[in-house]
This record gives structure tokens, C-alpha cells and sequence, in this order.
């Protein structure tokens, strides 16, 4: 058998587990949403349509996801700018706490929120304590709660997508605007801002997409507001499992159709500049008033950024029952922590995430890296459609994919490819494998193509097989983008609220819940001390994968 | 020939979506021949290179080597050594590492392949560069590390793609006579690909020149400049200028031909015996002179001087409308001067016929 074939045999079988995995339990749904006892129906749609509520969580996801995309640009955008063209006192310093709501995962910062800003927060309480007021100055909860909390952690695409946008423009350009008479403004808003629409539209797509799907603020502060995360989770939980299925496929829909207009007709490829960049010399900012205010300004930023870090970490050591109304907790304790070692049913969960989410990078990577190889360098006849199932996981929201696999997985009919997943150990790291999957094959053909074709062609002529080849060559030099997507899947496996909260056992249940179930019973030095850990274990697995992902 | 060729390749064909990439190729190596394929870019020679290693599978056609049918061995198996136009060094690895790549894939071990890797990098004047990385050598060290690596197995053919076209130009010149002297001295069969006319007479034992997949001429760089086969030859291989004549006949010093009513014998012309009528003449710039009244000559204005050393070069637009280079002594003319265009005394082999439609 020719290798050629052997590929297109390879690139078939990846095709049919993928479209299984991801496709089939996506269409299931929309399918079992129009089936009632006595076959097919649209009673479930026309109740959804009946429903006020119903439409009013779609629209409310819909406007909440417009207006984080406009409050994250806001922010990131001009901070982008200032960090890159401008050099005042702390900027280096400054230039890396900007990226810090990284590492919270969505859950942590959620609650790091709540003992910040919540009713009996460290903030709250301080402005009711200073102004003497009767009760707290705020009630974190409704649309503005969810909307601070997305625009706290959603800059950071906006920050990110712009900066790598500016630095891929080249330096020249600034000098050839100023050498043809253009003044700093002019220059902004004819070059600057136009090479950065790519980037740009590249951050709104990405906030857009990860606010429809946000499930842990509005689940926490969404009180009586509903956005169709949470309508699912709450529609799913009072049985009504037809009406759940159709109120997934509305999302589906409108997030598919999101995807659709904001990268509608756009080329992705085309990168702002040409050449490689070479950054502009700094402008750095003289006037002395003027440097002190733009000080001030950054320690203000870099306090609000790490307060809720800060917070969480003051919190885990609080012990239980004693902290009621003080602004600051009257008692500190070790206890929380070691409680999470040594009480083996709170210990459970570290463990679970651990190995939930180590199993399911792992499978994501190798599944990421056979397509890639498959897609980019033998370039199958199925690797359009391989890519495309590889990203769809990405374009749904998380929401979605764990009604599917619940839907899917919860029946037996074998001949269907249907088995009973839902309640045993496997459906969590599948539910999390599917989720990996986008993350780890962008960054698998990211790598690959980077990667100089004529290296395999050499190694080829130079008398090595495949699989030398492949480990001798493409496997080291792909090392930094494997560790890079490995990372990245790990801390969202690690910290995932949303798919866990549907398909969790009491076996496998991860870290989020446990946080979930600690503040439910109160519990808040526990819960904080978790999310410590959460914050702890991202923020270095990042950094590993910053370090390792680095060429040279 | 006498002996049957060394490498040999068959009216192959190669063909993407449709569009014919290289058409009916044929070609044959003596052992230890060095062949450049020459080309404009899109002419198929980079294809007709990867061909030969295997890298594309032909649509037609055959490749031999000492008789031994290889058109559908793989790479690996061929024993045919590449130098790649960007070298494609394997970056983590270090300079002896590369080098030993292609040994370890024949099972070289041990001692054997320490001695092989020195003895191969002693070859290209890079002995004890072992241990060093890739990032910290010169383009032209790597360059070097790419021959010694394409060459330490001990290929049947070396082929090389474009192999000076990243050096910076004060180098390429020191390079090319240093490529030529090694690929002499190890005697390997050697097929290189190369869109610089310059190089490909430089290095080339014979040349063969492409043109939109096809085979123009195969010949020795004298051939070609000498006994072009067309009109694209004539043009694409050193410089000359043409211009519309008509074939009178047999004149009393040569073959009579009418260029814009000036009437010019010529002695020397390629082919001699051209037939009678309407053809596009081709002549390199030493093939002309400048002779400001003599009678016969095509008059014209100098719209160009180029000083380039012992001579100059003049761009004269005759009064029918054409454009001829001229070589003369520097100061012989200036741009705005009505001059006279005749046929050089020595032209040596400078003025070709091409008669009306052989193109």
C-alpha cells in the first residue's frame, strides 16, 4: 500500500471519530428537540416562542456580548497602545500585570469578585464604612455585575490581539507618516488604526465568542437576569429536557451566526505590514506633571487589576464562621490549605482536575497533532473538513457541547454509535477533550506551518524514513507550539466550570464545584484556598509554557 | 557518447491542475558531468529538479540511473543528494549532527561516523565545526554544511537548487569557483538548477536552457552563446538587441540582407545560409560598431550611455524605430549624437536569423 493511501486511509478514520465526537451529538440535539412520544413536533419550539423568557435570555446573551466587546476594546485598546509607544516610569512592570486576569480561570474570578465587590465585600464594605451608610453602596448583581466582571477579563484579548497586531507593524511606517508631514493623531487614525483591523476584528471575535458563552457570571450575579447559558442550565435542571435541546440549538444558531458576520468574508491571513516588524523607539513622556499623573494612573490600574487576586488570597486564609462584618477579616489560618490535603473527600477534587484534565490535553494533543500532520503535510482529501470539526469546538459555546454530549452519551444504541457515558468517569474527560481540541490543533498548524517544508524533504533525502523524520525533525522543532497549545488546554481543562457543572459525578467532581458547594455551605476560606490553587497552577503552567513556547 | 549516460532522464512530464509544468524533458549525464538547468522563473527547472529527486512523482516518463529504472523509488531509497535553495539545515541540531543525518539513515555508527562527519566537513574546509549551532554560522558556513551534509552518504547524484542565490553578492563569486572546484574534486554527477545565465556558464559543463516546461537547448555554454538554437536563446543568454531585416541573398562578402535600406554583407552569421525574406535579426552589442558616416550604415540618435569599463555600451534608436546596443570605445559618443551603425569587422559569431515564424 502506497503511503499516499495509507494517509487517505488515516485521514478517513480521524474524519468519523471526529465527526462521532463533535458533529453527531450537536446534531442530535437539534434533532431530539423536535421529537416528542409520539414522533416528530414542534410543540417545544412554539413553547420556546411563547415564552417571553425565553427570547429575552437570547437577547439578553446577544446586547451583554455587544457591550462587553465595545467596554473590553475600550480598555485594552488604548493600553495596548500606550504600553507600546510610550515610555513612562513602571512600564515594564506595569506591561505584565496588564495580562493577569489570565490567570484567573472564569469561576475564580467570579467569587474573587464577589469578596471584592460583593455585598459584604473588602470594597463595599470600605465605601460603607467611609460614607456611613446604612447598608452597601451596591448590589453586585444583574447585568452591570456580569458586565464588570467581562470587561475585566476580556480586555486582555483586546490588549493581546493589539499588541501583537502593532508589533507586527513595521517601525518604518511611523517615520514615513512623520517624514510626509503627519502629525501623532493623523498617524494613528490613517496608519495605524486601519493595519490594525485584522487584529482588531481578530480580539472582537474572540471577546464576542467567550461572552456568549460566559456562564460563571451570570450563573453567580445574574440574580433575575438570564443570558441562554444560564436559561439551559436552569431549563435542564427543572427536566424540561426538549425545551433545554431547543434553547441550545438557538444559541448554536446564534453563535454560528456571530462567527459568521464578524469574520464574514474577511481574509484571516493577511497580516498588517508584510514585513517582519521592528518596533519604533519609544516616545517617552517628559513633562514632569504629566509623568507623575500617567505614574498614578498605572499603580491605580495595576491595584484594580490585582485586587481580586489579592483578595482570594487574604480570603483562603480566613477560618470558618469568624469573618461577618468587618471590613478586614479579624483572624487568619493555615487551616484551609491543609485541610485540602489532608481531608481526603476535600482533597478529591485537586486530584480529579489534575488528572482530568492531564488525560484530556494529552489526548488533545496527539488527536491535534495526527490531524495536523495529516491536514498540513500530506494535505488528505478529508483535511479541509478535519480542520473545520477541530475548530467548531470553539465556535460553540461550552453550554452547548455538554448538552450534546449529555444528549448523545446518555442513550445505549451501539448500532448508533450511542453509549451510556453520562454518570461514569469518561464523559468529563471527553467533554474536556472536545473542548481542548480547537486550542491544541490551531497551535499544532500554527506550527506546522511555520515550519519549512524542504526540512522534511531533506531529512527525506538524506535517507530517513517517516517515523525518523517525524521524531528526529518535525516532533523538536514543533516542541514550542505543542507546549504552548498543551498549556493552554491544560489551564482551561483545569479551572472548566461550565461543561463540568451538567456532566460532573461525585467521583470525577473537579475543582469547580467544590468551590461552588464550599461557598454554599459558607465555606469561603475553603472555597477561596481552591481558587488560590486554581490561580496558582495556571499562572505556572503558563509561564512554563511562555518559557518553553519561546524559540531558542 | 560511446557509453551508455550515467543519469538519464525520459521525456518527463509533469503537469498541476492541468497546466504543464515540465514537457517532455529528455536529458543524459556523463558519470561526473555537471549540468545546469537554465531558466527563467516558471520555466519548470526547480521542477524538473525535484523530479530527478523524487520529491514529485512525473505524470510521464522515466528516470535512469546507470540503467537502473528509479522514477518510483522514493526519496529516501534514491541516494540522490539535495542542497536545498534556503539549505533547510535542521536548526536544534548542531553542524556535525546534520552532517551525520543522512550517514545514520544508512546505519553508519560509532567511530565510522565520527570519522565520516570530520572527514566531510574537512571536505568543505569546515573541519572541527562539529559541536557548533546552526544559528552561528555565516550564510556562506551553511551553505558549505549543506553540501557536506548532501554529500557524506555518498550520493549517486548531487543535485543543487539555486545553490548561490543566498549569498550576498561579493561572496558568490568566491563561492561559485570554491563549489566548482569541490564538486571537480569528489567527481560526483551533479545536476544544478540556476536562473543566473552567469552561473550556469561558470559551472555548468553543459547548460540546459528552459523555457515554459520545455527544452530550448541543450549545449556547452560556447554552443549556446555561439549557435543559439532561437531567437529566445540568442536573447536570453547574454545580451543583444533585434531588429526586422530582410534576407536578400548571397551579397559579394557575405549574406546581403536590407536593414531599414541600408544594405549590409555579413561574413560571419548564424545560419549562414538563411533563406530569402523577412527575418528578426539578433546581435550582441560587440557584433556592431559605430561609424558616423560611413555610407550603408542605420542611422540613428544615442538615447543611453553605460560606462562599463574597457568599453561602453550605447543605446541607439534608429531612425525605423528599433532600439540596438552598440559597443564601442567610452567616449566614442554621447546620448543626443546622430551616429551610424555598422556591422563590426570581428564580429565573431554576434548576428543570428531567425527567418519570419520560427518561433
Amino acid at each position: 500500500m502506497s503511503a499516499q493511501s495509507r494517509s487517505s486511509i488515516a485521514g478517513s478514520v480521524l474524519l468519523v471519530l471526529l465527526v462521532w465526537l463533535i458533529a453527531y451529538p450537536l446534531i442530535l440535539v437539534l434533532i431530539e428537540g423536535f421529537r416528542g412520544s409520539q414522533g416528530w413536533t414542534f410543540d417545544y419550539l412554539r413553547l420556546f416562542l411563547a415564552r417571553g423568557n425565553e427570547l429575552r435570555a437570547l437577547w439578553g446573551s446577544l446586547w451583554i456580548s455587544v457591550v462587553t466587546v465595545v467596554l473590553a476594546a475600550v480598555i485594552g485598546v488604548p493600553l495596548a497602545y500606550l504600553f507600546w509607544r510610550y515610555d513612562f516610569p513602571g512600564r515594564r512592570i506595569l506591561g505584565g500585570l496588564v495580562a493577569l486576569p489570565a490567570v484567573l480561570p472564569p469561576l475564580v474570578g467570579v467569587i474573587a469578585f464577589m469578596f471584592l465587590y460583593g455585598e459584604s465585600g473588602f470594597a463595599s464594605l470600605l465605601v460603607q464604612r467611609v460614607l456611613q451608610l446604612e447598608e452597601a453602596p451596591w448590589r453586585l448583581q444583574g447585568a452591570g455585575a456580569i458586565l464588570l466582571v467581562h470587561a475585566y477579563s476580556m480586555y486582555v484579548y483586546f490588549y493581546l490581539f493589539t499588541r501583537a497586531g502593532l508589533s507586527a507593524l513595521d517601525g518604518a511606517v511611523f517615520e514615513a507618516a512623520a517624514s510626509l508631514g503627519a502629525g501623532r493623531w493623523r498617524t494613528f487614525r490613517r496608519v495605524v488604526l486601519p493595519l490594525l483591523y485584522p487584529a482588531l476584528g481578530g480580539g472582537a471575535l474572540l471577546t464576542f465568542m467567550t461572552s456568549l458563552a460566559s456562564f460563571s457570571a451570570p450563573y453567580i450575579f445574574g440574580g433575575g437576569f438570564r443570558v441562554m447559558t444560564t436559561q439551559i442550565v436552569a431549563t435542564r435542571l427543572n427536566g424540561d429536557d426538549q425545551l433545554a435541546m431547543i434553547e441550545t440549538a438557538s444559541l448554536t444558531v446564534l453563535a454560528l451566526l456571530a462567527l459568521w458576520v464578524l469574520s464574514g468574508g474577511r481574509r484571516t491571513d493577511v497580516s498588517a505590514g508584510g514585513r517582519k516588524g521592528v518596533a519604533p523607539a519609544l516616545i517617552p513622556v517628559k513633562q514632569r506633571s504629566l509623568r507623575l499623573a500617567v505614574a498614578l494612573l498605572g499603580w491605580v490600574l495595576a491595584l484594580l487589576l490585582l485586587l481580586p487576586h489579592l483578595t482570594l488570597l487574604l480570603v483562603s486564609f480566613v477560618p470558618a464562621g469568624t469573618w461577618t462584618t468587618e471590613p478586614i477579616p479579624p483572624a487568619y489560618t493555615w487551616r484551609n490549605y491543609l485541610t485540602l490535603i489532608q481531608d481526603p473527600v476535600r482533597a478529591r477534587p485537586l486530584v480529579n482536575s489534575l488528572w482530568l484534565a492531564t488525560a484530556a490535553t494529552v489526548a488533545a494533543v496527539v488527536i491535534a497533532l495526527i490531524a495536523g500532520l495529516l491536514s498540513v503535510r500530506r494535505r488528505v482529501r478529508a483535511g479541509g473538513a478535519i480542520q473545520g470539526l477541530l475548530a467548531l469546538p470553539w465556535a460553540v459555546p461550552g453550554t452547548v457541547f455538554a448538552i450534546a454530549l449529555a444528549t448523545a452519551f446518555s442513550v445505549s444504541a451501539p448500532w448508533a454509535g450511542r453509549f451510556i457515558l453520562v454518570g461514569t468517569l469518561w464523559i468529563l474527560p471527553l467533554a474536556y477533550l472536545v473542548r481542548n481540541l480547537p486550542i491544541t490543533s490551531r497551535a499544532v498548524v500554527a506550527g506546522l506551518r511555520a515550519l519549512d517544508p524542504s526540512l522534511d524533504e531533506a531529512a527525506a533525502a538524506l535517507g530517513a524514513r517517516r517515523w525518523r523524520a517525524l521524531r528526529r525533525i518535525t516532533l523538536p522543532l514543533l516542541r514550542p507550539a505543542l507546549v504552548a497549545g498543551a498549556s493552554l488546554a491544560f489551564v482551561t481543562a483545569f479551572g472548566d466550570f461550565v461543561t463540568s457543572i451538567m456532566l460532573y459525578t461525585y467521583d470525577t467532581r473537579p475543582i469547580s464545584l467544590e468551590i461552588l458547594s464550599s461557598l454554599r455551605q459558607s465555606d469561603v476560606g475553603v472555597a477561596a484556598a481552591y481558587g488560590v490553587v486554581l490561580m496558582a497552577v495556571s499562572a505556572a503552567v503558563f509561564a512554563v509554557g511562555a518559557e518553553q513556547g519561546s524559540p531558542g | 557518447m560511446g557509453s551508455e549516460p550515467f543519469l538519464h532522464l525520459e521525456a518527463l512530464t509533469k503537469r498541476f491542475d492541468g497546466l504543464v509544468a515540465v514537457d517532455r524533458v529528455s536529458l543524459s549525464l556523463e558519470r561526473g558531468e555537471m549540468l545546469a538547468l537554465l531558466g527563467p522563473s516558471g520555466s519548470g527547472k526547480t521542477t524538473t529538479l525535484r523530479l530527478l529527486a523524487g520529491f514529485e512523482r512525473p505524470d510521464a516518463g522515466r528516470v535512469l540511473v546507470q540503467q537502473e529504472d528509479v522514477t518510483g523509488v522514493e526519496p529516501v531509497s534514491r541516494r540522490f543528494g539535495m542542497v536545498f535553495q534556503h539549505y533547510a539545515l535542521f536548526p536544534h541540531l548542531d553542524v556535525g549532527e546534520n552532517v551525520a543525518f543522512g550517514l545514520e539513515s544508512l546505519g553508519v555508527k560509532g567511530e565510522a561516523l565520527g570519522r565520516r562527519v570530520a572527514a566531510a566537513l574537512a571536505l568543505v574546509d569546515l573541519a572541527g565545526y562539529e559541536r557548533r549551532r546552526i544559528g552561528q554560522l555565516s550564510g556562506g558556513q551553511q551553505q558549505r554544511v549543506a553540501l557536506a551534509r548532501a554529500l557524506a552518504p555518498e550520493p549517486r547524484v548531487l543535485l543543487l537548487d539555486e545553490p548561490l542565490s543566498n549569498l550576498d553578492p561579493a561572496l558568490r563569486e568566491r563561492t561559485r569557483r570554491e563549489l566548482r572546484e569541490l564538486i571537480r574534486r569528489v567527481g560526483i554527477t551533479t545536476v544544478f538548477v540556476t536562473h543566473e545565465q552567469d552561473e550556469a556558464f561558470d559551472l555548468g559543463d553543459r547548460v540546459a536552457l528552459l523555457r515554459a516546461g520545455r527544452l530550448e537547448q541543450v549545449g556547452t555554454p560556447e554552443d549556446l552563446y555561439a549557435l543559439p538554437a532561437n531567437a529566445f536563446v540568442a536573447e536570453f543568454v547574454g545580451r543583444s538587441s533585434s531588429i526586422d531585416v530582410v534576407v536578400l541573398g548571397r551579397g559579394e562578402r557575405g549574406l546581403r540582407v536590407s536593414i531599414e535600406g541600408a544594405e549590409w554583407d555579413l561574413n560571419e552569421v548564424s545560419p549562414p545560409n538563411a533563406g530569402r525574406g523577412r527575418a528578426r535579426m539578433l546581435v550582441r552589442p560587440e557584433a556592431l560598431r559605430l561609424s558616423p558616416h560611413a555610407p550603408g550604415a542605420v542611422n540613428g540618435t544615442v538615447t543611453l550611455r553605460r560606462f562599463i569599463g574597457s568599453s561602453s555600451l550605447f543605446t541607439v534608436r534608429t531612425d525605423g524605430g528599433a532600439t540596438l546596443e552598440v559597443s564601442g570605445p567610452p567616449r566614442s559618443a554621447t546620448p543626443g549624437d546622430r551616429v551610424g551603425i555598422m556591422p563590426s569587422r570581428r564580429a565573431g559569431g554576434g548576428i543570428h536569423l531567425f527567418p519570419e515564424g520560427t518561433e
